[in-house]
C-alpha cells in the first residue's frame, strides 16, 4: 500500500545518461507519468537528443523521433496529420524541446504550428542556455547570468537583457492552452498536464529545468532551486486557458531574489545594484501577470 | 482521360493519382499553381489528404519527414530558393529512409531575383542523397511521380525523389495530357507499406546518436547501396509502367537518331525537345548529329553513360547551371565516368542560365562546334559559355 | 566482400538503456536510514534517474507501527549516479550521501 501524489507508472528507464541532477529528466518523467504510453516524442538537436544514450538504446517507452534543431512545431504538425489521417485520433503528440530549440531556432516553426492549431502539446524544458552544446546564451537565459557566450571579462559581458516570455508569445497565438510549470512541483505540472489532454488544439507548456552543470549549482539542489524560483516569483506557475490567466502558487511572502541567484554559480558575480535590478525586473514581471490575471477574472 | 494540363497541373495530377495521405507546402514562384491545384482538388472532395500550409519550406519538408515517419505517403513540391532552404532536411529525409516524393521546378537562384529556368537548385542538391529525375514534358512530369512512388518505396530502396521539370517551359505550358485512370493507378503503385513507423505499441528512437565506433559509415554505405540499387529497380518499374500505361520511356537515356551520329549533344529537361528538332533538320541536310536526354541524374547510370560515348566520335554536354569547378555538373559526371573508358573529346557548353532562351539557331552553332571537334578529334577548350551578351560567334 | 551491416536501413534504436549501469559514474552514495523513513516517497518522486524503486513493506523494519503497512522504497545502485537530490529533498534526513569509496569490495 502506497499513499502517491502522482501516477506511478513509468515511462522513463533508468541508464539514460544525463547529467547529475538533470531538472530536464525530471520534467520528462513527469510529462510521461502525466501523458502515459500512448504517445509519440519529437525530440530536435538539445539535451534530450543525448539523453537517452548512444545508438542501439533508447531510454524511453514512447517512440521518439529525433529530428533537426529548429523543426519541431513542423514535425508535431506532421505526426498528428498522419495519425489522424490514419484514424488513431488518441494518441497524445508531443514536441519536447530545450529553450534554444522553442525561444531562437524553432521559434518561427512553432509559431506557425501553434497558428495552424494542431492536436499537439509543445513542452519547452527551459534550462535558461544551450546546454548541449556548453552552455551559451539564448533568448530564454536570463537577466544577469554568465554564459560561455556571455562570460564577463573585464567589459563585465553578461547576457544582462530580459528573458524572452515564450509563454506570452504563445498567448498572443489564441491556443487554448498555455501553461508554465516547473519540476520542484510535480502535482501542479502533471495536473496541468492532465488538464490539457483533454484540450482538443495546440497545448504549450514552459517548464523551468535546472541545470547543474549549466547553473553552476551542486547536483543535489536542483529541485531547492526550482521551488525558490517559483518561492521569488523568478518563474511565477500559471495557466492561459482560453486567454483567461490562472495564476497557480501565489506565494505569499515572495521571498528575496537574491535567495535563488546566490545558490548558483551563474550569478556570483552580480554586484548588489544588479541584484536590485533583477529584483525590480521580477517584481514588475510579477506584477503584470497579477494585473492580467485580474483583467481575466474581470471578464467573468 | 485527355486533358490539357500545364507541367504544373500534370504535377498536381501525379501527386493525386498516387494518393498521398500528407502533403505539406509553402508556396514559391513557379511552383505555386502545383499547390494551389491541390488545395482545390482537397476542397472539392477529390482528393482525401491533410493539407499542411506550413510557414517555410524548411517545415515543408520537416512536416513530410515527420508525416512519412508515422506511417503514411506524402508529397510537396518546391523551387530555387526554397529547396535550397530546404537542404538540411532533404538529407535528413534520405538518411531517415522515407520516400517521399518531391517535385521541384527548376528556378534560378538569387541574386539577381530571377523565377526562370536553370538547374542549380537542383544540382545544388546533387548529394542529398535524393534520387533526382529530369522531365521534358508534362506527360512525363504526371508520370514519373507515379513511378517515384513505385520504385522510392520498395523496401530495398527507401530514398527519396525529387520529380523535376523546367520552370515556365514545362511548368506553366500547358499541352495535352493523357490522365491515368485512377484504379489502375492504384493497382500499379500499391498501397503504402512503410519499413518502419512510429508506434507506441513499439516504442523506438529513430535517428538517434552514433559514435564514430558505431555503424554510422555503414547506415551511410547502405544508402550507397540503395541508390545503385535504384538503377536495377527504375529498369524494372518503368518497363511495367510503359507496358500498363502504353507508354515508351527510356530509363536513364532516351536517345534521338544517335545511331552514327558524328556528334552527341548530351542534355537534361526541356533542352531536348528543342535538340531533337534541330536534330531533324540538320539530319536533312546531311549532318550526323544526335541528342541524348538523361532522366535519371541520381542514380548517375554510368554504364549507360560509356555505351552511348562508343556510338560517336564527340560528345557535347549542356547545362543550364555552373558548378564553379571542372566544369558544370552534368559535364563533370560524364567526363568522370568516360574516364578511362574513351578518348573522344566531351566539351562542356553552358548557357540558358537565368531562363535564357535556348533557340534552335543556338543549338545548330552548337551541333556545328560539335561536329567540327568531332572531325578534329580534339576540343579547342574543355567549357565554352555559350550565348553571352555581346559574343558575336552564338548570336 | 564481406561487411557487417545493420539491418535496419536507418538507426532504430530499440535496445532498453537499463544496459547502461550509470551507477558507475556515482560519487556518493545516498544511504537510507529506514529507522527515519516516514514512507513519504519525496526521494522517489525526485529521482532524476528514476533509480528508486518500491519493496513491500516488510522489507525494512520501521519503528512507527502506522507506517508499517506502506510499502517501502529502496535505491538501485546499478543507476543512481548520486545527485543526492534525494538526500537533500528528504523532509526527515533520513538518506545520508557517503562517499561511495567507502563501499568499495563490497557486495551488493
Amino acid at each position: 500500500m502506497k499513499k502517491l501524489t502522482i501516477p506511478e507508472e513509468e515511462h522513463m528507464l533508468s541508464g539514460h545518461t544525463a547529467c547529475l541532477g538533470c531538472g530536464a529528466t525530471i520534467a520528462m518523467r513527469y510529462v510521461l507519468k502525466a501523458l502515459g504510453k500512448n504517445t509519440i516524442l519529437s525530440i530536435p538537436a538539445c539535451c534530450w537528443a543525448v539523453i537517452p544514450g548512444v545508438y542501439p538504446h533508447r531510454t524511453l517507452d514512447v517512440p521518439l523521433l529525433y529530428t533537426a534543431f529548429e523543426v519541431t512545431g513542423a514535425a508535431i504538425s506532421g505526426i498528428r496529420e498522419a495519425l489522424d489521417a490514419m484514424g488513431k485520433e488518441d494518441v497524445n503528440v508531443v514536441g519536447f524541446a530545450g529553450d534554444g530549440g522553442t525561444a531562437d531556432i524553432g521559434l518561427q516553426a512553432l509559431s506557425a504550428a501553434m497558428e495552424r492549431g494542431h492536436n499537439v502539446f509543445y513542452i519547452m524544458y527551459d534550462n535558461e542556455a544551450y546546454m548541449n552544446t556548453g552552455i551559451q546564451r539564448s533568448g530564454s537565459t536570463p537577466m544577469g547570468a554568465w554564459t560561455t557566450t556571455t562570460p564577463g571579462g573585464k567589459k563585465r559581458m553578461y547576457k544582462w537583457e530580459p528573458k524572452k516570455s515564450v509563454a506570452e508569445i504563445m498567448v498572443a497565438h489564441h491556443i487554448p492552452y498555455v501553461a508554465t510549470a516547473t519540476i520542484a512541483y510535480p502535482e501542479d505540472m502533471i495536473a496541468k498536464l492532465k488538464r490539457a489532454k483533454e484540450i482538443k488544439g495546440p497545448k504549450f507548456f514552459q517548464i523551468l529545468s535546472p541545470c547543474p552543470t549549466g547553473w553552476r549549482h551542486a547536483p543535489d539542489k536542483t529541485v531547492e532551486i526550482s521551488r525558490l524560483a517559483v518561492q521569488t516569483n523568478v518563474f511565477p506557475l500559471y495557466e492561459v486557458i482560453d486567454g483567461k490567466y490562472k495564476i497557480s502558487i501565489k506565494p505569499k511572502n515572495p521571498k528575496p531574489v537574491k535567495e535563488y541567484l546566490r545558490l548558483q554559480g551563474r550569478f556570483r558575480h552580480l554586484t548588489e545594484e544588479e541584484i536590485e535590478k533583477i529584483q525590480r525586473h521580477v517584481d514588475e514581471n510579477w506584477k503584470a501577470l497579477l494585473k492580467k490575471e485580474r483583467c481575466s477574472q474581470e471578464e467573468e | 482521360m485527355k486533358m490539357i494540363l500545364t507541367g504544373n497541373e500534370s504535377a498536381a495530377w501525379g501527386a493525386r493519382l498516387s494518393r498521398p495521405k500528407v502533403i505539406a507546402a509553402y508556396p514559391i514562384t513557379p511552383q505555386t499553381s502545383i499547390i494551389e491545384t491541390i488545395a482545390s482538388f482537397i476542397a472539392n472532395g477529390e482528393m482525401d489528404a491533410r493539407y499542411i500550409r506550413v510557414e517555410s519550406e524548411h517545415s515543408a519538408m520537416a512536416a513530410c519527414i515527420a508525416a512519412q515517419n508515422t506511417g503514411v505517403r506524402t508529397y510537396t513540391a518546391t523551387s530555387a530558393h526554397g529547396l535550397a532552404l530546404m537542404h538540411e532536411v532533404l538529407i535528413w529525409a534520405s538518411g531517415a529512409r522515407l520516400p517521399i516524393v518531391m517535385s521541384v521546378v527548376n528556378r534560378a537562384m538569387a541574386p539577381p531575383w530571377s523565377v526562370w529556368t536553370d538547374q542549380l537548385d537542383t544540382m545544388a542538391e546533387r548529394d542529398s542523397g535524393w534520387i533526382q529525375v529530369y522531365t521534358q514534358n508534362n506527360q512525363e512530369v504526371l508520370d514519373s511521380i507515379i513511378m517515384s512512388y513505385k520504385i522510392a518505396e520498395k523496401h530495398n530502396i527507401l530514398l527519396p525523389t525529387m520529380v523535376i521539370e523546367d520552370a515556365f517551359i514545362l511548368s506553366h505550358t500547358s499541352e495535352g495530357v493523357d490522365v491515368p485512370e485512377q484504379k489502375k493507378v492504384d493497382d500499379f503503385i500499391g498501397e503504402y507499406n512503410p519499413a518502419f513507423k512510429l508506434d507506441p505499441e513499439e516504442p523506438a528512437g529513430f535517428g538517434s546518436l552514433i559514435m564514430p565506433e558505431g555503424p554510422y559509415m555503414e547506415f551511410r554505405y547502405k544508402m550507397a547501396l540503395a541508390m545503385e540499387e535504384a538503377k536495377k529497380e527504375i529498369k524494372k518499374v518503368v518497363e511495367e509502367f510503359n507496358e500498363t500505361f502504353n507508354r515508351n520511356y527510356s530509363p536513364f537515356i532516351e536517345e534521338y537518331r544517335t545511331e552514327d551520329a558524328d556528334a552527341i549533344m548530351f542534355v537534361l529537361g526541356t533542352i531536348g525537345s528543342t535538340a531533337k528538332d534541330v536534330v531533324d533538320s540538320m539530319r536533312s541536310e546531311g549532318y550526323k548529329v544526335g541528342v541524348a536526354r538523361l532522366r535519371y541524374f541520381r542514380p548517375f547510370p554510368a554504364e549507360e553513360v560509356r555505351r552511348l560515348a562508343k556510338k560517336t566520335n564527340m560528345i557535347g554536354v549542356v547545362d543550364r547551371s555552373y558548378s564553379f569547378g571542372p566544369g558544370a555538373d552534368l559535364f563533370a559526371e560524364t567526363k568522370s565516368v568516360l574516364y578511362n573508358h574513351t578518348d573522344i573529346p566531351v566539351k562542356n557548353y553552358v548557357m540558358g542560365l537565368g531562363g535564357r532562351d535556348i533557340t534552335p539557331a543556338i543549338l545548330r552553332k552548337v551541333f556545328l562546334d560539335m561536329l567540327h571537334i568531332a572531325k578534329e578529334g580534339v576540343a579547342d577548350k574543355e567549357i565554352e559559355w555559350v550565348g553571352l551578351q555581346g559574343d558575336e560567334r552564338w548570336s | 566482400m564481406s561487411v557487417n551491416l545493420p539491418e535496419d536501413p536507418t538507426p532504430i534504436a530499440k535496445v532498453p538503456s537499463t544496459e547502461n549501469k550509470t551507477g558507475g559514474w556515482r560519487t556518493f552514495r545516498p544511504v537510507i536510514h529506514y529507522e527515519k523513513c516516514i514512507r513519504c516517497y519525496i526521494c522517489w518522486k525526485f529521482c532524476p534517474d528514476a533509480a528508486i524503486h518500491f519493496a513491500p513493506p516488510e522489507a525494512h523494519e520501521s519503528p512507527k507501527e502506522a507506517l508499517s503497512k506502506f510499502d517501502t522504497v529502496e535505491i538501485n545502485y546499478d543507476f543512481c549516479k548520486g545527485c543526492g537530490i534525494c538526500a537533500n529533498e528528504c523532509p526527515v534526513n533520513a538518506i545520508e550521501l557517503v562517499l561511495e569509496e567507502n563501499f568499495r569490495g563490497d557486495e551488493e
